[in-house]
């Protein structure tokens, strides 16, 4: 091809006009719900001041308590936002979570810490279970991980004899508990903080700088273009499910070296509901394709702050459930509007 | 002059105009029908056959200034409500039937008869059993739609149509999924209809279907009617004249030598997939533009597709470059070389919500990727640069999502992820669908130095004219198989009348037009 079909020139005006939309657009897709984590903040903070008079909320300790609340959360709905990319859903996570923890606990009694990589293992056996019946046997994903997320739950029970377990030498508790000292005496990060971290910054890389990421987008957008274009979408699928069920394992190593325990039936209930919270506050698109980590991210900060804040303002617990649920379904609908101003035409 | 049965139409048409966004896709179209006559509409793919037929329908409002009577009176129509009740009925390719109900909930959905806050299950099913028996159905009201075929579902929608007292029954493509006994039935249940009066309007390409059932035929062409024949007159070769006459346009572009220079790159023998497509042969050269031409439904899409791997083959061979290849998916056959352009841009071919850049890596990622699939981004930007520049494609830049340009840009940009993958066959289905005449023209020239430069094209296309102007040569298929070739050493000229005789099936005599 030579230069012969290079005849038109962009418009100017259009052009312009068009990229100024597009860095529009990618000011608030980035932004996307900051802002109204940065104003409930505000609001939280002015509460604290106005009903107990002083600022409890915006304090270092507060703010590293409140981090370390998001940070399983923050590590499931990574793992979430992968599968919701290719608009799939996992309701089994916290089931996994839970499953993940007893297995962790139960080997960390006799093999120390090696209980770490076999919580994870487990986790990413559940999901890679998942992912193989919605992969290859096309089941709808909702189906197969509400079927699993009873049967993760049971298995969790099975294997701990429906008993709380315990190690109270657990090896790996510093994860829960302990600190990273970056400046000795000065700054320290707490681990969950560390790991959660951790988490979405290779989520991030994954997502947006290795040939996957782009895979798992074009699953999400266009289900038969990725086929026709010669996407292994089975594989894509496999891997987001498996991942959500390993970062479940993880949230499991996590939860119990907070603990030192793990209950089959109680952990990790609704943590699912959670996780899937932050994923859509952090504007990802339920039907798949649009969406980023640090969205999620925000969206776990969201909920965590809420939580805390509504506590330090002595709310009680039934107000603490409904203005939860009323302030995730005002800032997707906020979402909504504006994303629809600035949608194109 | 008051109105006589004998004599006044029943359905009157007249002044129609219908535009979309500034495109005329109906001009001051005037069309009758008579109670009891079959009434058949005919034209090329996008003459207006459709657009004209949904403007009955109620789908679509016509512009201004046109009137339509139903017996003798001026109604407006503005939804299928509207049609339905003034005596319109209208059964679609896709029939529109709900397969997990029964027949007669079928025929009653919407005028559910009740007794009391009840539904009124029994009468609803002795109402519509004597129309059913009427009409031959081996079923009855009890069956479950999903469990009829295909042939059988067209029978409840027409006993539908009946059951609500309809005066006009527009048929479109009836017959595009019958076999041979199934449409000689439906023939004989056209013939009753018509015999009860009822106005049948025929929408349908095959010429003998309308040589054997037409009282009249009217043809559309670029959204005017171009003339109606009556009986008598109703000869294939007029109609096929009236379809296609028109002049074509300077603005194809053949500049590349043709497929005499080039070498043997894709030959498909007797390939079948069991269902669409049955035994279809052709070859494709180097630097050679070859046409797939055939009407909606003869099973070019599907041949494409099973060639590129992306459906199942069930029999037949594919040689390409000499050797027999076998893809048992989409990424085999770009990894050898052989890419598809998907009819249907917007639901099969882009990720509008991913950047123009995005789009055109999609498929030379992998191979631009480094260690774990690291991306190599200044790699994929320089790409996109080179292809916006080269393929002309208007947008301000690379990370411009795809879902905000026009077709025509679309479009570009979906070829452009094609052509970086540097394939040696091209299959384009539907290249240019849906943009604007400016856009097709560039199209046309990138086709004609992609040939130049020595790639392999084969181009589908339901636009004749465009077929007629940028190929070599013409394979045409009808019903899942290739039946004939014009051009190249055929020795037949490429013209739309030599194309169109074979697409439907009607033996032109060679004679000067």
């Amino acid at each position: 091809m030579s230069n012969s079909v290079s005849t038109g020139k962009p418009l100017p005006t259009a052009a312009a006009e068009q990229s100024h939309r597009q860095r529009m657009r990618t000011v608030v897709r980035s932004v996307g719900m900051l802002p109204v984590l940065i104003i409930l903040g505000i609001l939280i903070q002015a509460g604290c001041i106005y009903f107990t008079g002083e600022g409890r909320f915006l304090s270092w300790q507060n703010m590293s308590i409140v981090a370390q609340q998001a940070s399983i959360n923050a590590v499931l709905a990574a793992g979430m936002t992968f599968v919701i990319l290719t608009s799939g859903i996992d309701l089994s996570v916290g089931s996994i979570l839970a499953a993940s923890a007893m297995v962790g606990l139960i080997v960390s009694r006799d093999f120390g810490l090696l209980g770490i990589p076999a919580a994870m293992l487990t986790g990413l056996l559940f999901g890679a279970m998942n992912g193989a019946l919605i992969a290859y046997v096309r089941l709808p994903p909702f189906i197969v991980t509400l079927g699993s997320l009873t049967a993760v739950r049971g298995f969790a029970r099975l294997i701990g004899n429906d008993t709380t377990v315990f190690n109270p030498q657990l090896p790996f508790a510093f994860i829960g508990n302990a600190s990273l000292t970056i400046i000795p005496g000065v700054v320290a990060i707490p681990w969950l903080v560390v790991i959660a971290f951790l988490t979405i910054v290779v989520a991030w890389l994954i997502l947006r700088r290795s040939v996957l990421g782009v895979h798992i987008y074009a699953v999400g957008g266009n289900e038969s273009a990725a086929r026709l274009s010669g996407i292994k979408v089975g594989a894509v699928l496999l891997f987001a499910y498996g991942a959500s069920g390993l970062l479940a394992g993880l949230g499991g190593v996590m939860q119990a070296a907070r603990l030192y325990a793990a209950n089959g039936l109680q952990l990790g209930q609704s943590y699912e509901l959670d996780a899937i919270a932050a994923v859509i506050l952090g504007g990802t698109s339920f039907v798949g394709g649009i969406g980023s980590i640090w969205g999620t991210l925000i969206g776990a900060l969201i909920i965590a702050v809420l939580t805390n804040g509504l506590i330090l303002l002595g709310v009680s617990d039934v107000w603490q459930y409904i203005i939860k649920g009323v302030v995730i379904i005002g800032a997707v609908t906020l979402d909504r509007y504006r994303l629809r101003s600035s949608a194109r035409t | 002059m008051p109105p006589s049965p004998e004599t006044a139409p029943i359905l009157e048409m007249r002044h129609i105009s219908k535009t979309f966004s500034g495109m005329r896709a109906l001009n001051d179209v005037q069309f009758s029908a008579y109670a009891g006559e079959v009434h058949a509409l005919m034209g090329e793919n996008g003459a207006g056959k459709s657009t004209l037929m949904k403007v009955l329908a109620g789908a679509y409002a016509a512009d201004p200034g046109g009137e339509i009577r139903i017996g003798g009176k001026p109604v407006t129509i503005t939804d299928p409500l509207g049609a339905k009740s003034a005596g319109v009925a209208i059964i679609y390719q896709e029939l529109a039937l709900a397969p997990n109900l029964s027949v007669g909930e079928n025929i009653y959905l919407g005028r559910e008869t009740r007794r009391g806050p009840l539904i009124d299950r029994s009468g609803m099913a002795s109402g519509c059993g004597d129309i059913l028996a009427g009409l031959g159905a081996t079923f009855g009201p009890g069956t479950l739609v999903a469990d009829l075929s295909i042939a059988e579902r067209q029978m409840v929608e027409i006993a539908r149509a009946i059951h609500a007292k309809s005066r006009i029954l527009v048929m479109d493509e009836p017959t595009a999924a019958l076999s041979n006994r199934e449409t000689r039935r439906l023939f004989e249940l056209i013939g009753r209809l018509k015999a009860e009066g009822l106005a049948i309007i025929y929408i349908s390409h095959r010429m003998g279907e309308v040589y054997e059932l037409a009282d009249r035929v009217s043809v559309l062409r670029d959204g005017t009617c171009v003339g109606t024949l009556q009986k008598g007159e109703i000869q294939p070769e007029k109609i096929v004249r009236m379809m296609v006459g028109r002049d074509i346009s300077s603005f194809y572009k053949k500049a590349h030598s043709g497929f005499s220079a080039g070498k043997l790159m894709l030959e498909v023998t007797d390939l079948t997939d069991g269902k669409r497509v049955k035994h279809a042969n052709f070859s494709l050269h180097q630097g050679e533009v070859l046409g797939l031409a055939g009407l909606v439904g003869a099973g070019r899409t599907e041949l494409a597709r099973l060639i590129y791997g992306a459906e199942p083959r069930i029999g037949g061979t594919v040689k390409l470059d000499g050797r027999a290849v076998h893809f048992r998916g989409p990424q085999e056959a770009t990894e050898n070389g052989l890419v598809y352009l998907t009819e249907d841009r917007k639901a099969q071919g882009l990720f509008l919500d991913m950047t123009v850049s995005e789009n055109i890596n999609l498929q030379v990622i992998g191979r631009d990727a480094g260690w774990a699939g690291w991306l190599d981004r200044r790699h994929a930007r320089q790409r996109a640069e080179s292809a916006i520049k080269t393929l002309a494609i208007r947008v301000s830049g690379p990370e411009v999502e795809v879902g905000a340009l026009s077709g025509g840009n679309q479009q570009k940009v979906l070829l452009s992820r094609l052509l970086e993958t540097q394939p040696k066959v091209l299959l384009l289905d539907e290249p240019t669908r849906g943009v604007d005449v400016g856009a097709k023209s560039e199209l046309y020239r990138i086709i004609d130095d992609l040939a130049r430069a020595g790639v392999a094209v084969l181009v589908i296309s339901s636009e004749l004219p465009e077929i007629v102007g940028i190929c070599d040569r013409v394979v045409v298929m009808r019903e899942g198989r290739t039946v004939g070739e014009v051009g190249g050493e055929s020795g037949v000229p490429i013209t739309e009348q030599s194309i169109m005789a074979l697409a439907t099936g009607v033996k032109l005599e060679q004679r000067a037009a």
